[in-house]
């Protein structure tokens, strides 16, 4: 075997952190990783929020990002060990041997500069490149990444271009100066799943025809799966595991990675409906104030005692439009809401408290969803005290009750949100809503901002909670693998209208039309092979058009 | 229309309604308080006839409106009416007096800006050590102290007991420029003194912004050395907050001229307006403020122009 | 009420001396306010701890009477510009619409002129008292009052949890009671302290200017306009008020930093 590009030994990584209130102090937050890369492959970093894992990713080109200082270790990379480089040494490493993609390609443009003159910056700079050969570079890894109008595009500045393209100039700034190694810091996160497949696509074959090696730092296995040769599991600033995707994937020796891969795969049966929906939204269309086009056309739904009803959309289908619509703060155009029965007022001010008190809703954000000076026990009780006037005793009572039903204990009573993790937060907020005993819940990217393990946990309670109080949802996600994990009924939601509407079963299988189609085509499966066979369809298809 | 003349035309606008409204807010707000022009001149002992025909002769029957639009029109035409208390036309008097007023306030501006800016980027440079440190206790510090205090200081310790320049600042036209700038000396370093420590820590605040942006982090990743990451990457992204920062100050410091220029005894605007507020000449008050309402808003105008301009995102539009 | 920061517990300690003083003021100061005991510009002495003034009066029982004043026209026009900028503020963020619109507005152009040449403006019409004064430096004060509150109410009205408290039902008084007012509250007090400063600068200067409070009525602004002739002569009378305002102030911004550092770091907002 041939030496190693990238050759990582014992690396530890410290940060300086600032509690409020007590004296700043060092704390390691990676205690030692080691890995190998050969040229041309792809390592893939995976963990959730707090692994360490774009810490590493910056330490290999002997970067530390704010507080952060490497502590120990070795980083080799060509022969040399980076950290004990010189500044110009790291220089000449940094955007000529290894480069960069981050997350927010819109943030990591410099606004005031036009995309070209970054793109080919550090090739010219390190001198790779004169200016003129840099361009050509940069105009066919535009093509190349599937950009439009290559030979112009360069001549605009980062705000004139999409995110996904954006992105997309990202991977060719980071190709540019025909580097070693990249980077890729999260590249597809802050996509749109159908944008996410296009971007992943170019990168992949990037890669492939440069023949460049890649660190591929993400949390979502899925993605990784596609794209990498090796995976190292990252936790807390430790390797759990590290392997041959193919071992990470289909045989996963650690518990931790065991749970990862089988993440989402909640089995769910489809419930068939019932003669009276509890819900029926009829015909809204609907605008927000002071614009002039309609964000939701002629939406019809139902959705059925103790059952589910996932809206799925990407960002600006009008999904959690509808939501705001069912809730009353936002009055629709045309149209009528029926719940338990009954015509639901078209604005807040008309509903009753009964109405008020049988829908609820639980937000994607449970950190704002909280007065953050009130405490759980507050928080709780408050909807038992204004819609059945509880007080003393009994109400301590109850919420007790809630919080063993939220599976947290007694002692969370007196706590402050701040004082809860992500997943304690949402609880708290579903115990909330369930303190009004409503007959349905309006769940608006209820785990879309938690990391997958503290996710599938949230949705096994929702599911448990739904056979003991009987209540329905309203689940509005972005995430299809959600969607099959609860849903009975789903509802495709594209540009403001229902494309697709039924059982789930039916909704999920073909024939599709179009839109349909390319959303479930475009969410990432944890197996090997999944994106060639992805990128192999479509081609055919355009073929055959 | 191209946005950028858009946006500057109505902040334009809306500068000049600004500053319309404020001249009504003074003019009308002098006549609606409770309190007497004609009585404030005579005295308590004045009698009503005495105190009818002044008014009489002040013009201050008639109705309000109309002497607001009278006055305006004058001030637009550079008339600005004559004072109660010797009868001198205002707009001579202030002429070169605002002209004094000028000459101190710009040899403020010329040596506080380019050291409050280089300050700032040294408390960038060493964020958290000691020189950044010492710079924002020396902010807290000069929020604190009043503006006499800085003066009275530097002129008992500067002027009498070292016997350094003067403790006034009189100038006159036979001087040349060596012995103006010698006795503005002070005033001049009082004025950098007050605004400098604000001035640098917005600016060090500003700079830190951009600093912090993820697109100095590329370009650092670029391999580029620390000069073309600040020349190429922050600058072009610092001027307009720079340019707010430096505006409101000079903003700021206008209005510290009035203190100053009583502390030293200059004969400037600042001046000649308190000594009319004490006498009640109320004409001579309303011209110096709406002159300074003018100035402040201007520059405030300014800064809004500046950031509007540097925007690339209004400068190419999608 | 532990953890407090060194710089904060020599603000704390230094405001409340000051305030001490200005509240027993008749019971500490040796001689009367306006009594003349001695010679013009004595030194300092036994019997006149920092000496006397521009006519002979005791500095030292001037400068505690004189801080009493200021000390009391500051407290009095930062309580005004506080109850009426967050009042008019909370209520323009939760109402919103034309009412918003045309208060902040108005504010808008208040401050378009520069405080102190506003202030100026006002009192060359209206008799210099101490009533007036409070009045005109509160509403002029309040302006910035008003914005702060406003800012803060209408990022609180947005989140989540307010929301959420609409959707139960709750009335009005309990989102601006219970959901807005306890979040808004740490911001508005940090502020608070940044106010009185600037209204202790605001009336010294006022006085320096010798339109504040009048002869022979004194506070510390008036003292130094008094004694300021005698610097040249090579005599401090007139830095020693001078001197007072900048340590009063300087003490209460020490606690007022430490004020908005704590609350911005909340933690469930105990402590």
């Amino acid at each position: 075997m041939s030496e190693p590009l990238v050759k990582v030994r014992n690396l530890k990584i410290g940060a300086t952190v600032y509690p409020p209130g007590e004296k700043p102090h060092d704390i390691e937050i990676v205690h030692g990783v080691s890995f190998d890369l050969q040229p041309g492959k792809v390592l893939g970093l995976i963990g959730e929020s707090g692994a360490g894992k774009s810490t590493i990713g910056l330490a290999s080109m002997a970067y530390g990002r704010g507080g952060v200082k490497i502590t120990g270790g070795e980083v080799w990379i060509n022969g040399r060990d980076v950290l004990k480089s010189k500044l110009r040494d790291v220089r000449r490493l940094r955007g000529g041997e290894v480069t960069y993609v981050s997350q927010s390609a819109a943030a990591s443009f410099n606004p005031a500069k036009k995309i070209m003159e970054q793109v080919i910056e550090a090739a010219v700079e390190q001198g790779k490149f004169s200016k003129k050969e840099a361009e050509a570079r940069a105009r066919t890894l535009f093509a190349k990444l599937g950009l439009p109008d290559p030979d112009n595009i360069g001549d605009r500045y980062p705000h004139q271009v999409s995110g996904g393209q954006l992105q997309r100039c990202m991977t060719a700034l980071a190709l540019c100066p025909e580097p070693d190694l990249v980077v890729f810091d999260e590249p597809t996160t802050a996509l749109d799943v159908t944008t996410q497949i296009e971007v992943l696509m170019a990168i992949k074959e990037a890669i492939r025809d440069t023949g460049v090696a890649a660190l591929y730092i993400t949390h979502d296995l899925a993605v990784v799966a596609q794209v990498s040769d090796d995976i190292m599991v990252l936790r807390h600033g430790n390797t759990v595991e590290y392997g041959p995707v193919d071992q990470i994937i289909n045989n996963p020796q650690e518990e931790y990675t065991q749970a990862l891969v089988s993440v989402r795969s909640i089995e769910h049966d489809e419930k068939a409906p019932t003669p009276e929906p509890v819900l029926s939204v009829r015909n809204i269309t609907a605008r927000y104030k002071g614009t002039k086009f309609d964000v939701l056309h002629n939406v019809n739904v139902d959705l059925h005692p103790g059952q589910t009803l996932a809206v799925v959309g990407e960002s600006g289908s009008g999904k959690s439009t509808l939501a705001r619509v069912i809730t009353g703060l936002l009055p629709p155009r045309e149209g009528e809401i029926e719940f338990a029965g009954r015509t639901l007022s078209p604005d807040l001010a008309g509903r009753s408290r009964e109405d008020l008190r049988e829908l609820q809703m639980i937000y994607q954000m449970a950190d704002v969803a909280m007065n953050p000076r009130q405490t759980v026990g507050t928080i709780i009780g408050r909807p038992l005290e204004f819609y059945f006037g509880m007080r003393g005793a009994e109400k301590r009572k109850r919420i007790i009750e809630l919080l063993d039903e939220i599976e947290l204990g007694e002692s969370f009573i007196d706590r402050y949100p701040a004082e809860l993790s992500g997943g304690q937060k949402q609880r708290v907020c579903i115990a909330r809503a369930l303190a009004a005993k409503p007959k349905m819940i309006i769940c608006d990217e209820v785990t879309s901002a938690l990391d997958p393990l503290v996710a599938d946990g949230i949705l096994k309670l929702l599911l448990e909670l739904q056979k003991i109080e009987n209540v329905a949802y309203l689940f509005i996600t972005h995430d299809l693998a959600t969607v099959r994990a609860i849903s009975d009924n789903i509802a495709v939601m594209y540009q403001g209208k229902v494309q697709r509407y039924g059982g789930k079963t039916e909704v999920l299988s073909p024939p599709f039309d179009d839109y349909t189609d390319l959303l479930l085509s475009s969410v990432p499966e944890m197996r090997l092979g999944w994106l060639e066979e992805v990128i192999a369809n479509r081609k055919m298809e355009s073929a055959g058009n | 229309m191209h946005p950028v003349v858009k946006l500057v035309s109505q902040r334009l606008a809306l500068g000049l309604l600004l500053l319309l409204a404020a001249s009504a807010l003074i003019f009308l707000g002098t006549l609606m308080l409770p309190g007497d022009v004609a009585q404030s001149i005579l005295g308590q002992s004045a009698t009503p006839e005495a105190l009818a025909n002044l008014r009489e002769e002040l013009g201050l029957n008639r109705p309000a409106l109309v002497r607001y639009f009278d006055w305006l029109f004058g001030a637009l035409q550079g008339d600005l009416g004559t004072a109660l208390t010797n009868g001198q036309d205002i707009a001579e008097s202030i002429g070169k007096r605002l002209g004094n007023t000028l000459f101190l306030a710009f040899w403020a501006a010329v040596i506080s800006v380019p050291l409050a800016i280089f300050l700032g980027l040294l408390a960038v440079r060493y964020r958290d050590r000691w020189p950044d440190k010492l710079i924002s206790a020396v902010t807290l510090a000069s929020i604190s102290i009043p503006e006499f205090l800085i003066g009275y200081l530097l002129i008992y310790f500067v002027a009498v007991q070292m016997g350094w320049f003067s403790s006034v600042a009189m100038i006159n036209d036979s001087m040349s420029l060596l012995d103006k700038l010698n006795a503005i000396a002070l005033p001049v370093a009082v004025l950098t003194l007050v605004v400098l420590a604000h001035m640098m820590r917005m600016t060090r605040a500003a700079i830190l912004n951009v600093m912090q942006s993820a697109y100095i982090e590329t370009a650092e990743l670029k391999g580029l050395s620390t000069f073309h990451v600040i020349a190429r990457h922050a600058f072009p992204n610092a001027i307009a907050p720079i340019v707010n920062v430096v505006m409101l100050n000079l903003a700021y410091l206008v209005v510290g001229v009035v203190v100053i220029e009583v502390v030293f005894v200059y004969p400037g605007m600042g001046q000649y307006l308190v000594d009319h507020v004490a006498k009640r000449d109320v004409p001579v008050v309303q011209a110096c403020g709406l002159i300074f309402a003018a100035v402040y808003i201007l520059l405030n105008m300014i800064a809004d122009i500046v950031a509007i301009l540097s925007n690339p995102r209004l400068r190419h539009p999608k | 009420m532990k953890n407090i920061p060194i710089s904060a517990m020599i603000g704390l300690f230094f405001t409340a001396l000051y305030f001490l003083m200005a509240i027993f003021a008749p019971l500490l100061a040796p001689y009367g306010m306006a009594e003349i005991v001695g010679d013009v510009w004595e030194p300092r002495s036994a019997e006149h701890l920092l000496g006397t003034d521009n006519i002979g009066r005791d500095l030292l029982s001037r400068m505690i009477y004189g801080g009493r004043t200021t000390i009391f026209i500051a407290t009095a026009a930062t309580v005004l510009s506080f109850v009426t900028g967050s009042v008019l503020g909370f209520f323009a963020a939760v109402a919103g619409g034309w009412v918003d619109q045309v208060l902040s507005r108005f504010v808008d152009l208040i401050m378009s002129i520069p405080t102190l040449i506003f202030a100026l403006v006002v009192l060359s019409v209206m008799p210099v008292t101490v009533p007036v004064l409070i009045v005109v430096m509160g509403l002029l004060d309040s302006t910035r009052v008003y914005r702060l509150a406003r800012a803060v109410a209408v990022d609180i009205e947005v989140m989540d949890y307010v929301e959420a408290a609409r959707l139960r039902g709750e009335k009005m008084k309990w989102i601006i009671f219970r959901e807005i007012l306890p979040n808004a509250l740490s911001p508005l007090v940090a502020e608070m302290g940044l106010r009185f400063i600037f209204m202790v600068l605001f009336v010294s200067t006022l006085s320096f200017l010798g339109l504040g409070v009048q002869p022979p009525e004194a506070d510390w602004g008036g003292i130094v306009k008094e004694n300021k002739d005698g610097i040249v002569y090579g005599i401090p009378a007139a830095l020693l008020p001078a001197f007072a305002i900048a340590t009063l102030a300087i003490s209460v911004n020490l606690v007022a930093d430490w004020v908005l550092n704590r609350t911005t770091s909340l933690k469930g907002g105990r402590g």
